[in-house]
Protein backbone atom coordinates (compact mmCIF):
# COMPACT_ATOMS: atom_id res chain seq x y z
CA UNK A 1 0.00 0.00 0.00
CA UNK A 2 2.24 2.89 -1.45
CA UNK A 3 1.53 6.07 -1.09
CA UNK A 4 2.94 8.91 -3.32
CA UNK A 5 5.73 11.19 -2.02
CA UNK A 6 4.23 14.81 -0.74
CA UNK A 7 0.75 13.45 -1.38
CA UNK A 8 0.14 15.51 1.76
CA UNK A 9 2.23 18.13 1.25
CA UNK A 10 4.79 19.20 3.21
CA UNK A 11 3.12 19.54 5.88
CA UNK A 12 2.83 16.07 7.29
CA UNK A 13 4.96 12.76 6.49
CA UNK A 14 3.59 9.82 5.45
CA UNK A 15 5.71 7.69 8.03
CA UNK A 16 3.48 9.08 10.63
CA UNK A 17 0.27 7.26 10.58
CA UNK A 18 1.60 3.86 10.73
CA UNK A 19 1.73 3.66 14.65
CA UNK A 20 -0.56 4.15 17.97
CA UNK A 21 -0.10 7.47 19.88
CA UNK A 22 0.04 8.83 23.59
CA UNK A 23 -2.02 11.22 24.67
CA UNK A 24 -0.33 14.38 26.01
CA UNK A 25 -3.00 17.44 26.86
CA UNK A 26 -6.19 15.17 28.04
CA UNK A 27 -9.38 16.56 28.99
CA UNK A 28 -11.51 14.55 31.76
CA UNK A 29 -14.92 13.21 32.34
CA UNK A 30 -17.84 14.09 30.72
CA UNK A 31 -21.09 13.17 31.64
CA UNK A 32 -24.92 13.61 30.05
CA UNK A 33 -28.28 13.04 30.14
CA UNK A 34 -31.42 13.33 28.81
CA UNK A 35 -34.46 15.35 30.85
CA UNK A 36 -38.21 16.49 30.16
CA UNK A 37 -37.01 19.05 27.27
CA UNK A 38 -33.77 17.34 25.84
CA UNK A 39 -30.15 17.16 26.74
CA UNK A 40 -28.49 18.25 29.94
CA UNK A 41 -24.17 17.77 29.57
CA UNK A 42 -21.71 18.39 31.87
CA UNK A 43 -17.87 18.78 31.84
CA UNK A 44 -14.93 20.71 33.10
CA UNK A 45 -13.17 23.02 31.86
CA UNK A 46 -9.32 21.20 32.69
CA UNK A 47 -6.61 20.23 30.60
CA UNK A 48 -4.09 18.07 32.19
CA UNK A 49 -0.32 17.72 31.02
CA UNK A 50 0.30 14.45 32.80
CA UNK A 51 -0.31 15.13 36.42
CA UNK A 52 -0.10 18.92 35.77
CA UNK A 53 -3.13 21.10 35.70
CA UNK A 54 -1.76 23.01 32.97
CA UNK A 55 -4.82 24.58 31.33
CA UNK A 56 -7.92 25.77 33.40
CA UNK A 57 -9.99 27.51 30.31
CA UNK A 58 -10.76 24.63 28.04
CA UNK A 59 -14.18 24.26 26.48
CA UNK A 60 -14.72 20.48 26.06
CA UNK A 61 -18.25 20.90 24.62
CA UNK A 62 -18.72 22.58 21.74
CA UNK A 63 -22.34 22.89 19.38
CA UNK A 64 -22.54 20.75 16.08
CA UNK A 65 -24.83 22.50 13.13
CA UNK A 66 -28.09 23.60 14.69
CA UNK A 67 -29.32 20.26 16.59
CA UNK A 68 -26.29 18.50 18.67
CA UNK A 69 -23.64 18.89 21.37
CA UNK A 70 -20.18 17.35 20.99
CA UNK A 71 -18.27 16.73 24.63
CA UNK A 72 -14.94 14.82 24.49
CA UNK A 73 -12.43 13.68 26.72
CA UNK A 74 -9.21 12.87 26.04
CA UNK A 75 -6.47 14.18 24.24
CA UNK A 76 -7.35 17.49 23.03
CA UNK A 77 -5.58 17.80 19.65
CA UNK A 78 -7.35 14.96 18.60
CA UNK A 79 -10.41 16.53 19.80
CA UNK A 80 -9.89 20.03 17.78
CA UNK A 81 -9.34 18.01 14.65
CA UNK A 82 -12.61 16.04 15.21
CA UNK A 83 -14.26 19.55 15.55
CA UNK A 84 -12.76 20.29 11.79
CA UNK A 85 -13.64 17.60 10.55
CA UNK A 86 -17.35 17.93 11.76
CA UNK A 87 -17.13 21.91 10.25
CA UNK A 88 -16.63 20.56 6.98
CA UNK A 89 -19.66 17.90 7.46
CA UNK A 90 -21.87 20.24 8.62
CA UNK A 91 -20.53 22.47 5.83
CA UNK A 92 -21.66 20.01 3.02
CA UNK A 93 -24.52 19.79 4.52
CA UNK A 94 -25.45 23.37 4.54
CA UNK A 95 -24.34 23.59 0.94
CA UNK A 96 -27.57 21.45 -0.14
CA UNK A 97 -29.70 24.17 0.66
CA UNK A 98 -32.13 21.24 0.68
CA UNK A 99 -34.28 22.43 3.90
CA UNK A 100 -32.56 19.26 5.63
CA UNK A 101 -29.97 19.30 8.29
CA UNK A 102 -28.05 16.60 10.24
CA UNK A 103 -29.34 15.80 13.21
CA UNK A 104 -27.78 14.13 16.43
CA UNK A 105 -28.03 10.49 14.93
CA UNK A 106 -26.14 11.42 11.46
CA UNK A 107 -23.57 12.69 13.38
CA UNK A 108 -22.65 10.49 15.68
CA UNK A 109 -23.10 7.26 12.96
CA UNK A 110 -20.60 9.87 11.38
CA UNK A 111 -18.55 9.82 14.38
CA UNK A 112 -18.35 6.22 14.85
CA UNK A 113 -17.07 5.23 11.04
CA UNK A 114 -14.17 7.56 11.64
CA UNK A 115 -13.42 6.82 15.26
CA UNK A 116 -14.04 2.86 14.10
CA UNK A 117 -12.02 3.16 10.88
CA UNK A 118 -8.51 5.01 12.69
CA UNK A 119 -8.49 2.08 15.32
CA UNK A 120 -8.44 -0.40 12.33
CA UNK A 121 -5.29 1.61 11.02
CA UNK A 122 -3.76 1.91 14.27
CA UNK A 123 -3.71 5.28 14.64
CA UNK A 124 -6.63 5.79 17.09
CA UNK A 125 -8.04 9.77 17.64
CA UNK A 126 -7.42 9.19 21.50
CA UNK A 127 -10.99 10.38 22.57
CA UNK A 128 -13.95 9.45 24.38
CA UNK A 129 -17.18 11.65 22.65
CA UNK A 130 -20.36 12.12 23.81
CA UNK A 131 -23.30 13.48 21.27
CA UNK A 132 -26.45 14.83 22.31
CA UNK A 133 -28.78 15.93 20.44
CA UNK A 134 -32.86 17.35 20.06
CA UNK A 135 -34.37 16.81 16.32
CA UNK A 136 -38.39 17.41 15.50
CA UNK A 137 -39.16 16.43 19.65
CA UNK A 138 -36.07 13.45 19.19
CA UNK A 139 -33.78 13.14 22.22
CA UNK A 140 -30.84 11.88 21.35
CA UNK A 141 -27.99 10.65 23.60
CA UNK A 142 -25.04 8.48 22.77
CA UNK A 143 -21.34 7.56 23.34
CA UNK A 144 -18.16 6.93 20.91
CA UNK A 145 -15.10 5.27 22.34
CA UNK A 146 -11.32 5.72 20.86
CA UNK A 147 -11.38 1.80 19.49
CA UNK A 148 -15.33 2.78 18.25
CA UNK A 149 -17.52 1.09 20.61
CA UNK A 150 -20.64 3.07 20.13
CA UNK A 151 -24.42 3.03 22.17
CA UNK A 152 -26.87 5.43 23.12
CA UNK A 153 -28.68 5.53 26.46
CA UNK A 154 -30.59 7.78 28.91
CA UNK A 155 -27.25 8.52 30.28
CA UNK A 156 -23.86 8.61 29.79
CA UNK A 157 -20.11 9.14 31.18
CA UNK A 158 -16.79 9.16 30.29
CA UNK A 159 -13.28 8.54 32.00
CA UNK A 160 -13.95 8.60 35.52
CA UNK A 161 -17.64 9.72 35.11
CA UNK A 162 -17.97 6.26 34.34
CA UNK A 163 -17.45 4.78 37.88
CA UNK A 164 -18.44 7.59 40.05
CA UNK A 165 -21.10 9.61 38.11
CA UNK A 166 -23.02 6.44 36.44
CA UNK A 167 -23.97 4.49 39.80
CA UNK A 168 -25.75 8.09 40.89
CA UNK A 169 -27.05 8.58 37.39
CA UNK A 170 -28.52 4.49 37.81
CA UNK A 171 -30.29 5.42 41.05
CA UNK A 172 -31.53 9.02 40.94
CA UNK A 173 -32.19 9.28 36.93
CA UNK A 174 -36.03 9.32 35.91
CA UNK A 175 -37.64 9.76 32.63
CA UNK A 176 -39.21 13.75 32.47
CA UNK A 177 -36.76 15.01 34.72
CA UNK A 178 -37.29 19.14 34.93
CA UNK A 179 -34.30 21.75 34.15
CA UNK A 180 -33.56 21.74 37.97
CA UNK A 181 -33.90 18.76 38.81
CA UNK A 182 -31.49 17.97 35.86
CA UNK A 183 -28.71 20.00 36.59
CA UNK A 184 -28.89 19.79 39.86
CA UNK A 185 -28.26 15.92 39.46
CA UNK A 186 -25.15 16.80 37.07
CA UNK A 187 -23.98 19.03 39.76
CA UNK A 188 -24.10 16.30 42.28
CA UNK A 189 -22.15 13.71 39.84
CA UNK A 190 -19.64 16.84 39.06
CA UNK A 191 -19.12 17.74 42.87
CA UNK A 192 -17.87 13.56 43.40
CA UNK A 193 -15.64 13.71 40.13
CA UNK A 194 -14.29 17.10 41.73
CA UNK A 195 -13.14 15.55 45.07
CA UNK A 196 -12.31 11.91 43.42
CA UNK A 197 -10.54 12.77 40.65
CA UNK A 198 -7.33 13.75 40.69
CA UNK A 199 -7.46 15.61 37.04
CA UNK A 200 -10.91 17.35 37.35
CA UNK A 201 -10.78 21.33 38.03
CA UNK A 202 -13.36 23.12 39.42
CA UNK A 203 -14.36 25.18 36.81
CA UNK A 204 -17.48 23.73 34.73
CA UNK A 205 -19.89 24.33 32.36
CA UNK A 206 -23.51 22.60 32.00
CA UNK A 207 -24.80 22.77 28.21
CA UNK A 208 -28.64 22.21 27.56
CA UNK A 209 -30.13 21.41 24.31
CA UNK A 210 -33.66 21.16 23.55
CA UNK A 211 -35.42 21.80 20.21
CA UNK A 212 -34.81 25.48 20.58
CA UNK A 213 -31.22 24.97 20.16
CA UNK A 214 -27.88 24.46 21.86
CA UNK A 215 -26.57 26.51 24.95
CA UNK A 216 -23.44 26.38 26.83
CA UNK A 217 -23.39 27.75 30.43
CA UNK A 218 -20.97 30.56 31.23
CA UNK A 219 -18.08 28.85 33.25
CA UNK A 220 -18.77 28.60 37.07
CA UNK A 221 -17.38 27.12 40.14
CA UNK A 222 -18.78 24.36 42.82
CA UNK A 223 -19.00 24.51 46.51
CA UNK A 224 -16.97 21.43 48.15
CA UNK A 225 -17.63 20.60 51.62
CA UNK A 226 -15.02 19.70 54.04
CA UNK A 227 -16.66 20.76 57.08
CA UNK A 228 -17.33 17.08 58.64
CA UNK A 229 -16.51 16.17 62.53
CA UNK A 230 -14.26 13.16 60.86
CA UNK A 231 -12.60 15.27 58.65
CA UNK A 232 -11.00 17.74 61.56
CA UNK A 233 -9.54 15.05 63.62
CA UNK A 234 -9.24 11.90 61.28
CA UNK A 235 -5.88 10.26 63.50
CA UNK A 236 -7.28 11.01 66.93
CA UNK A 237 -7.50 7.53 68.14
CA UNK A 238 -5.01 6.04 66.44
CA UNK A 239 -1.94 8.25 65.75
CA UNK A 240 -0.20 8.02 62.50
CA UNK A 241 -3.18 6.32 60.43
CA UNK A 242 -4.69 8.22 57.94
CA UNK B 1 28.98 11.11 35.47
CA UNK B 2 28.30 10.89 31.32
CA UNK B 3 28.59 13.96 29.62
CA UNK B 4 27.25 12.17 26.28
CA UNK B 5 27.71 14.27 24.16
CA UNK B 6 26.20 12.70 21.26
CA UNK B 7 22.70 13.23 22.97
CA UNK B 8 20.41 15.24 20.40
CA UNK B 9 20.36 19.22 21.03
CA UNK B 10 17.93 20.11 23.45
CA UNK B 11 16.75 23.48 24.64
CA UNK B 12 15.37 22.24 28.14
CA UNK B 13 14.28 25.91 28.09
CA UNK B 14 12.04 28.52 29.99
CA UNK B 15 9.93 30.42 27.21
CA UNK B 16 7.15 32.41 28.23
CA UNK B 17 4.72 34.69 26.21
CA UNK B 18 2.62 37.78 28.08
CA UNK B 19 0.04 39.87 26.37
CA UNK B 20 -0.47 43.46 27.85
CA UNK B 21 -3.09 45.97 27.17
CA UNK B 22 -1.66 46.90 23.31
CA UNK B 23 0.85 44.43 22.76
CA UNK B 24 2.54 41.30 23.89
CA UNK B 25 6.02 40.04 25.60
CA UNK B 26 7.58 37.21 24.53
CA UNK B 27 10.66 35.87 26.79
CA UNK B 28 13.07 32.79 27.03
CA UNK B 29 16.41 32.21 28.36
CA UNK B 30 19.63 31.18 26.64
CA UNK B 31 20.79 27.48 27.38
CA UNK B 32 20.90 24.53 24.51
CA UNK B 33 22.07 21.41 26.22
CA UNK B 34 23.57 18.27 24.84
CA UNK B 35 22.93 15.95 27.46
CA UNK B 36 24.85 17.26 30.04
CA UNK B 37 27.03 19.95 27.93
CA UNK B 38 25.94 23.49 27.69
CA UNK B 39 26.25 23.73 23.72
CA UNK B 40 25.26 27.00 23.30
CA UNK B 41 24.75 29.85 26.49
CA UNK B 42 23.67 32.22 24.04
CA UNK B 43 20.99 30.91 22.38
CA UNK B 44 18.30 32.79 20.70
CA UNK B 45 14.92 30.77 21.41
CA UNK B 46 12.76 33.37 20.15
CA UNK B 47 12.11 33.30 16.37
CA UNK B 48 10.64 35.60 13.63
CA UNK B 49 8.15 34.14 11.52
CA UNK B 50 6.59 37.54 9.81
CA UNK B 51 7.19 41.12 10.75
CA UNK B 52 4.44 40.70 13.40
CA UNK B 53 4.69 37.26 14.86
CA UNK B 54 7.39 35.55 16.81
CA UNK B 55 7.44 32.16 18.28
CA UNK B 56 9.37 31.35 21.57
CA UNK B 57 10.66 27.53 20.64
CA UNK B 58 11.22 24.82 23.57
CA UNK B 59 11.91 21.31 23.37
CA UNK B 60 14.41 19.52 20.48
CA UNK B 61 16.07 22.65 19.17
CA UNK B 62 16.33 20.68 15.45
CA UNK B 63 12.07 19.93 15.74
CA UNK B 64 11.41 23.47 16.20
CA UNK B 65 13.85 25.01 13.81
CA UNK B 66 12.24 23.33 11.28
CA UNK B 67 8.64 23.73 12.33
CA UNK B 68 9.55 27.95 12.65
CA UNK B 69 11.20 27.09 8.80
CA UNK B 70 8.47 25.71 7.28
CA UNK B 71 5.81 27.96 8.82
CA UNK B 72 8.02 31.02 8.16
CA UNK B 73 7.87 29.65 4.01
CA UNK B 74 4.29 29.17 4.20
CA UNK B 75 3.66 32.66 5.67
CA UNK B 76 5.40 34.41 3.48
CA UNK B 77 3.82 32.76 0.56
CA UNK B 78 0.46 33.69 2.45
CA UNK B 79 1.01 37.25 2.86
CA UNK B 80 2.11 38.05 -0.47
CA UNK B 81 -1.36 36.62 -1.69
CA UNK B 82 -3.56 37.76 1.06
CA UNK B 83 -1.70 41.36 0.42
CA UNK B 84 -1.48 42.20 3.98
CA UNK B 85 0.29 41.05 6.89
CA UNK B 86 -0.77 37.37 8.27
CA UNK B 87 -2.67 37.88 11.73
CA UNK B 88 -0.84 35.87 14.53
CA UNK B 89 -4.31 33.21 14.56
CA UNK B 90 -3.29 32.35 11.16
CA UNK B 91 0.48 31.56 11.59
CA UNK B 92 -0.35 29.90 14.96
CA UNK B 93 -3.00 27.55 13.14
CA UNK B 94 0.11 26.81 10.98
CA UNK B 95 2.41 25.99 13.56
CA UNK B 96 -0.69 23.62 15.05
CA UNK B 97 -1.05 22.08 11.66
CA UNK B 98 2.77 21.24 11.61
CA UNK B 99 2.41 20.07 15.65
CA UNK B 100 -0.46 18.08 14.71
CA UNK B 101 0.09 16.31 11.43
CA UNK B 102 3.63 14.91 12.66
CA UNK B 103 2.85 14.54 16.23
CA UNK B 104 4.47 10.79 16.47
CA UNK B 105 7.91 12.27 15.40
CA UNK B 106 8.22 16.15 16.92
CA UNK B 107 9.16 16.83 20.37
CA UNK B 108 8.84 20.57 20.87
CA UNK B 109 6.22 23.36 22.67
CA UNK B 110 6.14 26.19 20.90
CA UNK B 111 4.39 29.64 21.85
CA UNK B 112 3.10 32.01 19.38
CA UNK B 113 2.84 35.47 19.91
CA UNK B 114 2.55 38.74 17.76
CA UNK B 115 0.22 41.94 16.91
CA UNK B 116 -2.46 42.52 14.35
CA UNK B 117 -4.51 45.06 13.95
CA UNK B 118 -7.93 42.97 13.55
CA UNK B 119 -7.40 41.22 17.52
CA UNK B 120 -4.37 43.39 18.78
CA UNK B 121 -1.59 41.12 20.91
CA UNK B 122 -2.32 37.72 21.23
CA UNK B 123 -0.72 34.77 22.47
CA UNK B 124 -0.98 30.89 21.28
CA UNK B 125 0.33 28.09 23.30
CA UNK B 126 0.96 24.97 21.24
CA UNK B 127 2.47 22.04 23.84
CA UNK B 128 3.34 18.39 22.64
CA UNK B 129 0.30 16.49 20.71
CA UNK B 130 -0.20 20.38 18.65
CA UNK B 131 -3.18 20.85 21.03
CA UNK B 132 -3.47 25.29 20.00
CA UNK B 133 -4.67 27.10 23.02
CA UNK B 134 -5.37 31.01 23.29
CA UNK B 135 -4.39 32.09 26.35
CA UNK B 136 -3.35 35.52 27.74
CA UNK B 137 -0.16 34.10 28.74
CA UNK B 138 1.13 31.06 28.11
CA UNK B 139 4.65 29.14 29.99
CA UNK B 140 6.22 26.41 28.48
CA UNK B 141 9.46 24.09 28.62
CA UNK B 142 11.04 22.37 31.25
CA UNK B 143 11.80 25.71 33.39
CA UNK B 144 7.93 26.54 32.98
CA UNK B 145 7.07 23.63 35.81
CA UNK B 146 8.86 26.43 38.78
CA UNK B 147 6.50 29.01 37.58
CA UNK B 148 2.59 28.14 37.72
CA UNK B 149 2.66 29.09 41.03
CA UNK B 150 4.58 32.86 40.48
CA UNK B 151 1.96 33.27 37.50
CA UNK B 152 -0.97 32.50 39.64
CA UNK B 153 -0.14 35.06 42.03
CA UNK B 154 1.86 37.23 39.71
CA UNK B 155 -0.61 37.79 36.67
CA UNK B 156 -3.11 40.71 36.35
CA UNK B 157 -5.59 41.99 33.55
CA UNK B 158 -4.35 45.69 32.02
CA UNK B 159 -0.48 45.83 32.65
CA UNK B 160 1.78 48.16 30.98
CA UNK B 161 4.41 47.34 28.58
CA UNK B 162 6.92 47.98 31.16
CA UNK B 163 5.09 45.56 33.58
CA UNK B 164 4.49 43.11 31.55
CA UNK B 165 7.96 43.03 30.10
CA UNK B 166 9.57 43.68 34.09
CA UNK B 167 7.45 40.06 35.03
CA UNK B 168 8.62 38.26 32.00
CA UNK B 169 12.23 39.07 33.50
CA UNK B 170 11.70 37.95 36.69
CA UNK B 171 10.01 34.92 36.12
CA UNK B 172 12.78 33.42 33.27
CA UNK B 173 15.07 34.35 36.02
CA UNK B 174 13.32 32.40 38.57
CA UNK B 175 12.76 29.11 36.55
CA UNK B 176 16.95 29.77 35.63
CA UNK B 177 17.50 29.67 39.61
CA UNK B 178 16.03 26.23 39.24
CA UNK B 179 15.95 24.54 36.25
CA UNK B 180 19.41 22.71 35.34
CA UNK B 181 18.07 23.04 31.63
CA UNK B 182 17.61 26.96 31.75
CA UNK B 183 20.36 29.45 31.55
CA UNK B 184 22.14 32.05 30.67
CA UNK B 185 20.52 35.31 29.94
CA UNK B 186 16.98 36.69 29.57
CA UNK B 187 16.15 37.68 25.91
CA UNK B 188 12.77 39.55 25.69
CA UNK B 189 10.73 40.54 22.08
CA UNK B 190 8.03 42.97 22.64
CA UNK B 191 5.44 43.54 19.46
CA UNK B 192 2.88 46.17 19.55
CA UNK B 193 1.66 48.29 16.65
CA UNK B 194 5.23 50.17 16.13
CA UNK B 195 6.50 47.34 15.99
CA UNK B 196 8.96 45.18 17.21
CA UNK B 197 11.92 45.75 20.27
CA UNK B 198 14.32 42.96 21.16
CA UNK B 199 15.78 43.31 25.00
CA UNK B 200 18.61 41.50 25.86
CA UNK B 201 18.99 41.12 29.95
CA UNK B 202 22.39 39.53 30.92
CA UNK B 203 22.60 37.19 33.80
CA UNK B 204 24.54 39.81 36.14
CA UNK B 205 21.55 42.25 35.41
CA UNK B 206 18.96 40.25 37.23
CA UNK B 207 17.92 40.46 41.02
CA UNK B 208 19.52 37.58 42.90
CA UNK B 209 17.67 34.93 44.59
CA UNK B 210 17.62 33.28 47.86
CA UNK B 211 20.92 31.24 48.52
CA UNK B 212 22.55 33.46 45.15
CA UNK B 213 25.55 35.14 46.16
CA UNK B 214 26.50 38.66 44.97
CA UNK B 215 28.98 38.46 42.16
CA UNK B 216 32.93 39.47 42.86
CA UNK B 217 35.85 39.19 40.69
CA UNK B 218 37.78 37.65 42.78
CA UNK B 219 37.97 36.74 46.71
CA UNK B 220 40.95 38.74 46.99
CA UNK B 221 38.63 41.47 46.11
CA UNK B 222 36.67 40.16 49.42
CA UNK B 223 39.35 40.11 51.25
CA UNK B 224 40.97 43.23 50.75
CA UNK B 225 37.61 45.35 51.61
CA UNK B 226 36.86 43.71 54.43
CA UNK B 227 38.12 45.10 58.36
CA UNK B 228 41.48 44.06 59.18
CA UNK B 229 41.03 41.21 61.24
CA UNK B 230 43.71 37.66 61.48
CA UNK B 231 41.73 35.48 58.28
CA UNK B 232 39.71 33.00 59.28
CA UNK B 233 39.64 30.15 56.46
Amino acid sequence: MEQKPFSRGLLSSEADSQRTLYPYVTGTSVVALKYKDGILMAADMGGSYGSTLRYKTVERMKSIGKHSLLGASGELSDFQEILRYLDELILYDNMWDDGNSLGPKEVHSYLTRVMYNRRNKFNPLWNSLVLGGVKNGQKYLGMVSMIGVNFEDDHVATGFGNHLARPILREEWHENLSFEDGVKLLEKCMRVLLYRDRSAVNKLQIAKITDEGVTVSQPYSLKTFWGFSAFSNPTAGAEGSW
Amino acid sequence: MDLNLNDEHSMGTTIIGVTYDGGVVLGADSRTSTGMYVANRASDKITQLTDNVYVCRSGSAADSQIVSDYVRYFLHQHTIQLGQPATVKVAANLVRLMAYNNKNMLQTGLIVGGWDKYEGGKIYGIPLGGTIVEQPFAIGGSGSSYLYGFFDQAWKEGMTKDEAEQLVVKAVSLAIARDGASGGVVRTVIINADGVTRNFHPGDSLQLWHEELEPQNSLLDILNTASPEPMNF
